[in-house]
């Protein structure tokens, strides 16, 4: 069996990043984005396709940016997630879709 | 600046991208073993490819100047059928000893199956045997969280097992605290529309305070992105990160983990 190497204690501390202006770096990329989403709605729905539980989903996670405490991104996340705890009985499939379906 | 790209499938990318990589300051790529967007119908098919990532790769990335390191296991797209998974595991003694060979990965769950919850247990036991390191796969999307927490239970089961010996990869914000809390390493990937944003990625090694983190592009047969990593490293300069910093987690970080395979010389 391999000896453990002792592992380095000399690693560099960290350091906070200078403030930059992040509504400067990002504003504009969240704008985009945003009118994507807008438009993905309006798009889906004028197709009839308001139902599909992906949609549903994403209509669930925009709630989740309407509170004022950080932590937004972990509970959208956490609102697309399977929230059960026991293994499947056999994997059926081998992708994953991005929402969950439920039971 | 230098940089370890920690995870990446080099066996589905072109040349062309180890001679881009190499441009932007690329040192080491470290290869887990993973599917090769198809099912293998034997375990033959692994024979080879583990020959592929232990002795092909190394030379094709050392042509630009690149060191190459592997990981070996079957990974769990491919572990529903025990049988086959039984039958590669069996192969993968024989390979440890190898230069290149840094542990046994990246393996873990897909779609949360008992199965793969077996196959991946069997993993950890030859790790544990074996005194190798580990490296998870999490699985994706609507699956990451329920099989994380899956991942640190099964890891928590196994006495032999330092969680400072194991990385647990593609983490997210809803699963970084989790892992990092209960002693192991994660890996954040950078991949354009599933796991993170350098944005992202960013966010979360500001509020974990770099600890125990690398990110990785897992550049493979999808659409992504072998720079990644340097794209972040410049994002994370633009956002006010030292140039200390930036090596802290582009280089420090991913090669103090791996340096505890004694087998990683960087
Ligand atoms: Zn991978």
């Amino acid at each position: 069996m391999p000896v453990r190497p002792v592992m380095s204690d000399m690693t560099t501390k960290w350091e906070p990043p200078q403030t930059v202006n992040l509504v400067d770096l990002g504003f504009m990329d969240a704008r985009s984005k945003l009118i994507d989403l807008a438009a993905f709605l309006d798009r889906v729905e004028r197709a009839g396709q308001q139902g599909d539980f992906r949609v549903q989903a994403l209509r669930r996670a925009i709630n989740c940016l309407e509170t004022d405490k950080p932590g937004r991104a972990r509970e959208v996340l956490l609102s697309f997630s399977d929230p059960s705890t026991e293994p499947i009985p056999q994997a059926l499939t081998q992708g994953a879709v991005g929402a969950w379906k439920g039971e | 600046m230098q940089y370890i790209e920690p995870h990446g499938h080099m066996v589905s990318r072109v040349t062309d991208d180890y001679e881009r990589m190499a441009i932007a300051g690329c040192e080491a790529i470290c290869e887990p073993a993973f599917w090769a967007g198809f099912d293998r119908a034997s375990a033959q098919g692994f024979y080879d490819y583990f020959r592929q990532i232990t002795e092909y790769e190394p030379k094709r990335a050392a042509r630009f100047g690149i060191r190459h390191y592997c990981w070996l296991c079957i990974n769990p797209k491919e572990a529903e059928d025990m049988q086959l998974a039984e039958e590669v595991m069996d192969l993968i003694p024989q390979f440890l000893d190898r230069p290149g060979v840094l542990g046994i990965g990246e393996i873990g769950l897909n779609k949360n199956s008992r199965n793969e919850l077996r196959i991946f247990e069997k993993h950890v036991q030859i790790a544990q045997d074996h005194g190798q390191l580990i490296l998870v796969h999490t699985p994706h999307l609507e699956d990451k969280l329920k099989g994380t927490r899956l991942i640190v239970d099964a890891l928590k089961n196994f006495s032999g097992i330092d969680p400072s010996r194991v990385i647990i990869d593609h983490v997210e914000e809803h699963t970084i605290d989790h892992v990092l809390d209960q002693g192991f390493w994660a890996g954040i990937t950078l991949y354009p529309e599933s796991k993170a944003t350098p944005a992202r990625a960013i966010d979360m090694f500001e509020s974990r305070q770099g600890e125990r983190i690398w990110m990785n592009s897992a550049c493979d047969w999808g659409v992504s992105d072998p720079l990644a990593v340097p794209k972040t490293m410049q994002s994370m300069r633009l956002r006010g990160w030292s140039d200390e910093m930036v090596r802290k987690v582009a280089w420090e970080n991913p090669a103090t983990f791996m340096r505890q395979s004694g087998k990683f010389p960087l």
